[in-house]
């Protein structure tokens, strides 16, 4: 049973796509169902494997057969980066791009979706975080005393995505691929309110990057389905191997978003106190300010 | 060689790990992809064990499954000291199976909560929170009176069991499972102790304690 809570009445989150299951997750022909933005959605594979998206009926419970073509009444959906989006809303024709999910020799696919007791905009911010790597991710992603977040740049680009680079970051084992200790740079991209990615020099090539990313669906408010993406050079570990990997760094990271209180983010300057270290987050918030996000977040008082 | 088919997230295979770890020993551990995949549940694994469960353990050959059953195992057989599962004494023996079996109950509920919350899985949440805050209440008032009478752990020993590292987890991550631990102070107490004892190791969503004051 989903949590119960009010639906969404945002119009700018309403008009966005929201990410609702990997596509690999979904039995062809038979009733999901899942709740975003407080209403249940269901959703299944027609006869040629592609998502359809309905509002859920009572009478199709998950589990049941469906005849995909008997479903008249549809919600907008796309099939992109391994999962399955659909909207409530008016939604742009195109998802963000990720140029790098094309490149033939990727290995790409859904890490793992997990519920996580936060907001989709405290997720994302968690994501862009670097100074808790070493106390959070001890030995894998950070390490002691290498804890400096040195001075990196963020902006927001013509096609209005939130960017932060030059992030550079040591790191024991900054990828399962890694075979030693190395400095990693990092970028990172906020291309929809509710996704962080980041890229990372991908040690087998240090010429490419990974990328890896969180797709979030806002069940309620308060209460998200984080799903994981993984875009990676490495041609050594199997998807398992990588999907733990990633699960295992997602698991240290869930209790710490799990008990920032409010767990909506809030938007006023002064709300939360900033370090320098949280530039990103800083335009993060800004930024969502100006989309006239409220889902989510607390507004700043008018 | 031991080996533990296992998977990182789940509780029930973080006791092993954390057993294994406190007796030093070494072993290798076989990821088996709980989730997404369910491989636990392939035909693969099902030949390993036929109840599609994980922990199994193998000890050269010796298949031992279900998670207190190896925490069993590996105590009798690879503690000389017999004090995490103290069989020369009946009434030590007796209250440490008591706790083992309590723990089946944090699993069904607590740990199920865990599941339902951050996994999906199809449990009654309401139910199972209910019956995690009643077994918590529980374990909390035995510890508080355990305490009175100079005892750290669930059984009335100077040693810590292998009932306290099967209840660890379930108690530790209950807040992933929404089931707040504000109320249960001496259980709370009791996790600080454990995260002390020689040779603990973490998993995801558990940290080591703080440092002592001095």
């Amino acid at each position: 049973m989903a949590p119960v809570a009010s639906p969404c009445t945002d119009p700018v989150v309403l008009d966005m796509w929201h990410p609702i299951s990997a596509v690999a997750e979904i039995k062809p022909g038979r009733v999901h169902t899942t709740q975003l933005l407080g209403s249940p959605v269901s959703y299944t594979l027609d006869g040629d494997g592609r998502p359809v998206v309905w509002r859920a009926d009572p009478a199709l419970r998950p589990g049941m057969p469906v005849d995909a073509a008997r479903i008249t009444e549809r919600l907008p959906v796309i099939d992109r980066f391994c999962f399955v989006w659909t909207s409530y809303g008016d939604p742009p024709d195109r998802l963000f791009s990720i140029p790098e999910f094309d490149e033939s020799d990727r290995r790409t696919f859904a890490a793992a979706s997990i519920g996580v007791h936060t907001s989709a905009p405290r997720a994302v911010e968690n994501f862009l975080d670097m100074g808790h790597f070493p106390y959070v991710h001890t030995g894998i992603l950070g390490v002691e005393p290498h804890t400096e977040v040195v001075e990196y740049d963020v902006d927001i680009t013509d096609d209005n995505e939130v960017v932060a680079t030059r992030c550079l970051f040591y790191q024991p084992l900054a990828a399962l691929a890694a075979t030693k200790g190395q400095m990693t740079e990092y970028t990172y991209r906020v291309p929809h309110p509710y996704v962080a990615m980041l890229y990372k020099t991908a040690p087998p090539d240090p010429s490419r990057l990974d990328a890896i990313a969180i797709f979030l669906q806002a069940v309620t408010e308060e209460q998200i389905v984080a799903h994981n993406f993984l875009c990676m050079v490495d041609h050594t570990n199997t998807d398992s191997e990588l999907k733990i990997f990633q699960q295992k760094i997602f698991g240290q990271d869930k209790p710490i978003i799990e008990n920032q209180m409010p767990r909506r983010l809030p938007l006023a300057p002064r709300a939360e106190t900033p370090i320098r270290a949280d530039k990103s987050s800083i335009t993060y918030r800004r930024w969502l300010a100006d989309l006239g996000i409220t889902y989510g977040v607390i507004p700043e008082a008018a | 060689m031991i080996k533990l088919y296992n998977y990182e997230l789940s509780a029930n295979c973080y006791k092993q790990r954390l057993f294994l770890s406190i007796l030093g020993l070494d072993y290798e551990a076989i990821t088996i992809e709980f989730f997404p995949g369910m491989e636990h549940k392939s035909e693969a694994f099902l030949e390993i064990n036929p109840l599609g469960h994980i922990p199994v353990l193998d000890d050269d050959g010796f298949m031992v499954r279900d998670a207190h059953a190896i925490l069993i195992y590996l105590a009798a057989r690879y503690d000389p000291s017999g004090r995490w599962y103290p069989t020369g004494d009946p009434g030590l023996l007796a209250k440490t199976a008591q706790w083992l079996l309590f723990c089946e109950g944090t699993t069904s509920t607590a740990s199920a909560a865990r599941l339902h919350d951050s996994l999906h899985y199809d449990f009654d949440i309401d139910a199972v929170r209910a019956g995690a805050h009643r077994l918590f209440r529980v374990a909390d008032e035995h510890l508080w009176f355990a305490e009175q009478e100079g005892y750290d752990w669930l059984v009335p020993t100077d040693h810590p069991t292998i009932a306290d590292l099967a209840l660890f987890p379930d108690v530790i991550l209950s807040e992933e499972g929404g089931v707040s631990r504000q109320d249960y102070p001496a259980l709370h107490r009791w996790t600080d102790r454990v995260k002390r004892i020689d040779g603990f190791t973490p998993m995801p969503g558990i940290f080591f304690a703080a440092p002592a004051r001095t």
